[in-house]
């Protein structure tokens, strides 16, 4: 028997499992995911808890469920991988042997690598969205705010689904407008970037729908330290902004057991061949979705592209083949704009996200950069493909490669 | 790609001014890319200028303030004192690397 062994459950490592599990015999492979425990978060959900959309139920669900029969699931918490030996070692003694590892344990973030965010304040005045608990902390303290400066905040880059702080603090504009409250908030953006997002063309439309909302940017801002007495964000340039309720995005980082291994970055992500994710170092380890370097977004949809491209590779990588087929660093994503619209996004390594038509089969177009109420829609359609398509590894009516097909490239003259 | 003329050397740059061969590069460059952005380059400058160079082919991209922090030692918050207001765009055309992509 081979050993494959899968480190983590979640968007990618699920995914991967069940797809692998298809094309592999069992009879000639033994299927181990590693996992410190036995929720499966649905992440995207996160942004929707805090206004009330989502209940928290809805967006966890025992991990065992999405994994195919014959993958046998461990639960406990890494504490190193020893490539010279093909050994993962768990915290609590056991150790694990492989033929192949491949490491989804992806990115979380760290309140802890920011002086001053873990202090009295927070939980009370500064927030997160990206956990489980932060999401629903934050539901009570939105309920609860009564007036004064809201700040959204990204401590810096690269963080997972880079759109969130974007879409939660339009959808912050336009629940304080519902509660006939706005004029009794001060938004402001804070970002290590200089503008609103990264790729220009999409900076410029995200940019303007910021301005049209009243939403203060505060760019190239990054933070040293929050003085929670004074309730303040220091950056190292010592520039300050002052908060009532801060939103944060703190540091994203890999799992530490990565950097125990030696096998990290300085964000303890693996770096790996762009295309194909096998470990620069190690070519008996991969690491997929958030858990690597690859320079494209850290979100579930590339973790979804890329693992198609991953598992042919993969099949041919363990019958000795070469492999052929080369990950394009394709992305897309839904950005909630407030008042039940929202826009959609589609970029690769070489493509900006650009305006125009993205089409899909069956379903028709969905315009891209254009906030509708249809995009909106199908954000939330998206829960139950999930749940009963990606996860399982079910093929999607969507190309792993980025295409041009709908897009209008404006003119580089202007 | 735009051709400028820096000091006696003509360079290849993109439409913001940062090199886009790496092999144009040299120390002499460095100094008169680093006086038109008005720093005089010191020992703490090379440090970080050297570690950026060093570290790009190997690392493929041009290196983060936070990878520059963690594996030259030089703290953030010197970065910000050498390159005053946006230490890593300003690195990277001193070094003659291409401009960060700040990640998407």
């Amino acid at each position: 028997m081979k050993r494959l062994v899968i480190l983590g459950a979640g968007t990618a490592g699920t995914m991967v499992a069940n797809k692998l599990r298809r094309r592999l015999p069992m009879d000639e492979w033994q299927f181990t995911v590693v996992d410190r425990d036995d929720i499966h978060l649905y992440q995207p959900g996160l942004l929707f808890i805090p206004f009330g959309t989502y209940r928290p139920d809805e967006v966890r669900k025992p991990r065992r469920r999405f994994l195919g029969a014959g993958i046998r699931l461990e639960l406990g918490e890494i504490d190193r991988i020893d490539p010279a030996r093909q050994t993962v070692a768990l915290d609590d003694g056991r150790v694990i042997s492989y033929d192949y590892l491949i490491v989804a344990t992806g990115t979380s973030p760290r309140p802890d690598q920011t002086p001053g965010m873990l202090g009295p304040e927070w939980r009370k005045s500064i927030f997160d969205f990206y956990s489980y608990d932060g999401s629903v902390a934050l539901a009570g303290a939105l309920r609860d705010f009564r007036g004064g400066r809201l700040v959204v905040h990204i401590v810096d880059q690269p963080i997972k689904c880079p759109v969130a702080p974007l879409e939660f603090t339009f959808l912050a504009e336009s629940y304080f407008r519902q509660r006939g409250m706005r004029d009794q908030v001060e938004l402001v953006y804070a970002t290590p970037l200089s503008g609103a997002f990264t790729k220009p063309i999409a900076s410029a439309q995200l940019g303007g729908m910021l301005d049209e909302r009243k939403i203060t940017v505060e760019p190239d801002f990054l933070v040293e330290h929050i003085d929670s007495e004074r309730k303040v964000l220091v950056s190292y340039d010592e520039r300050e902004i002052g908060f009532d309720l801060l939103v944060t995005v703190p540091l994203n980082m890999g799992a530490d057991f990565i950097a125990r291994s030696g096998l990290g970055d300085e964000l303890n992500y693996v770096p790996v061949d762009k295309h194909t994710f096998q470990s620069k170092e190690h070519p008996a380890i991969f690491a997929i979705g958030d858990a690597n370097d690859i320079p494209t977004s850290k979100a579930g949809s590339v973790a979804h592209f890329s693992t198609e491209i991953f598992v042919d590779n993969f099949c041919d990588h363990i019958e000795g083949r070469p492999m052929t087929r080369a990950f394009d660093g394709h992305a897309n994503c839904f950005v909630e704009s407030g008042d039940g619209k929202a826009l959609l996004i589609d970029f690769n390594y070489d493509t900006e996200p650009l305006p125009g038509e993205f089409p899909i089969a069956k379903l028709g177009p969905l315009s891209l950069l254009t906030e509708n109420s249809r995009n909106h829609w199908g954000k939330l359609a998206f829960r139950w493909i999930y749940w009963h398509l990606l996860l399982p590894g079910r093929r999607l009516p969507l190309p792993a490669r980025m295409s041009m097909a709908g897009k209008h490239q404006p003119d580089k003259e202007n | 790609m735009p051709v400028v003329t820096v000091g006696p050397a003509t360079v290849h740059v993109d439409a913001e001014g940062f090199l886009t061969q790496y092999d144009e590069w040299n120390e002499e460059l460095a100094r008169q890319l680093a006086a038109r952005i008005g720093i005089e380059l010191t020992d703490e400058h090379w440090k970080a200028i050297s570690f950026l160079r060093a570290d790009y082919p190997t690392h493929g991209e041009t290196a983060t303030l936070r990878r520059v922090s963690t594996l030259a030692g030089i703290p953030i918050k010197q970065l910000f004192v050498l390159f005053p207001g946006k230490p890593a765009k300003k690195m990277a055309y001193v070094a003659g690397l291409p401009k960060p992509r700040g990640c998407v």
